[in-house]
């Protein structure tokens, strides 16, 4: 299994692919686009605010996804000096700081009309900012740390303690009264939102998943690239 | 080289360790503030009223809601205790009889709330209004 992860193979395997990603994203995305902002029935409540949800839910799912990956990756990167796992962290983590903004955007987009305000200092909505900010000081350690081995260990460092915000993220909502609502998918029971409505999220969470992948292909192959042509490491 | 290994397992488990103590701790202690709103039990129980701007949540309890000229008065319930509130200003749309909201506002005394800004609180359920209809009907 390890052969696979090896970076010249990923690197290889990526050119090839991400001409085929791109086309499968912009499909699925135009599907899921369809479904949410069209076909899919307004709420009984929210009408059609409601929308919002199927860019928001997904953006937050991912954000999450992929700060949990980055973690795993940076234990690994720490304790067994991994090469190839800080290529994948630092190629994954752009587009999991696009999301935690993005999330955070339609939240507040979203708030605006259903709960009466932009922002509020929720402990929902704070622990996402948090997430967002652990991501921007991940994405600069390896911009400011000249020394590439210290940048290595910071960066993972970084992530590592982030990590402990997910937890709080995901179940803040039960730990405190919060003005964000609680889950609404849930594992061991009935989810509350209609299934027409769920048709759309799963979507829309498949084409985010793509556009993560896509970005991250092409990030990593940057970095061999720069890697290959030696002296443009820190450029 | 296992016990370099060894070692950052070990600096590692102490790093983690300790920021999940403290990440607790300062959660622990801030947890009047962590906390977005009361509830009327909440209020209830309060050892003091002080003169602070706080925030009081819950379902607008039903057939509460009324309207005067410049005033809403309703009452908010976490289906054991309640309290009344007054309000003057506008209130976003989601707010209702039987929904969720939260008032930023002052505590009179433990009965009576002057709420200065509402908030409406959405619920985790999302269903087309034709699947709402077909449930009432039941």
């Amino acid at each position: 299994m390890f052969k696979l992860l090896k970076p010249n193979q990923i690197f290889e395997i990526a050119s090839k692919l991400t001409k085929f990603i791109s086309i499968l994203f912009i499909v699925v995305l135009t599907i899921g686009l369809t479904e949410a902002l069209i076909l899919s029935p307004e709420d009984y409540k929210q009408s059609h605010s409601v929308r919002i949800m199927y860019v928001h839910v997904p953006a937050a799912w991912m954000a999450l996804g992929i700060f949990s990956v980055l973690a795993f990756l940076s234990l690994s990167i720490f304790i067994f000096k991994n090469k190839t796992f800080f290529l994948i962290s630092k190629s994954l983590a752009p587009s999991g700081f696009i999301f935690s903004i993005i999330a955070l955007v339609t939240g507040a987009i979203w708030g605006k009309p259903t709960w009466g305000t932009w922002w509020a200092w929720d402990a929902r909505i704070t622990s996402m900012l948090i997430l967002a900010l652990f991501y921007l000081i991940y994405l600069l350690s390896w911009k400011v740390i000249e020394n590439k081995e210290r940048a290595i260990k910071i960066s993972s460092l970084i992530a590592i303690i982030g990590a402990i915000n997910i937890p709080i993220i995901k179940f803040s909502v039960n730990w405190w009264n919060t003005l964000h609502q609680g889950q609404s998918i849930k594992i061991l029971s009935d989810s509350t939102i209609h299934s027409s409505m769920l048709l759309p999220l799963f979507i829309m969470t498949a084409a985010f998943a793509l556009f993560s992948l896509l970005i991250f292909l092409m990030k990593f192959n940057t970095e061999m690239i720069k890697i290959k042509n030696k002296g443009l490491d820190r450029l | 080289m296992v016990k370099k290994v060894k070692l950052r397992i070990l600096f590692l488990l102490a790093i983690i360790l300790s920021a999940i103590l403290s990440v607790f701790l300062i959660l622990k202690s801030l947890e009047k503030d962590v906390v977005f709103f009361l509830s009327p039990t909440d209020v209830k129980v309060l050892k003091t009223i002080d003169t602070k701007k706080i925030r009081v949540g819950g379902m607008v309890k039903d057939k509460s809601i009324s309207i005067s000229s410049e005033k809403i008065n309703f009452v908010i319930t976490d289906f054991k205790n309640e309290i009344s509130v007054s309000y003057s200003g506008s209130v976003p749309n989601l707010f209702a009889e039987n929904k969720g909201v939260v008032a930023e506002g002052f505590l009179e005394d433990r009965n009576y709330f002057k709420a200065v800004k509402i908030l409406a609180k959405h619920d985790e359920n999302y269903m087309p209004p034709e699947v709402k209809e077909a449930l009432g009907e039941k």
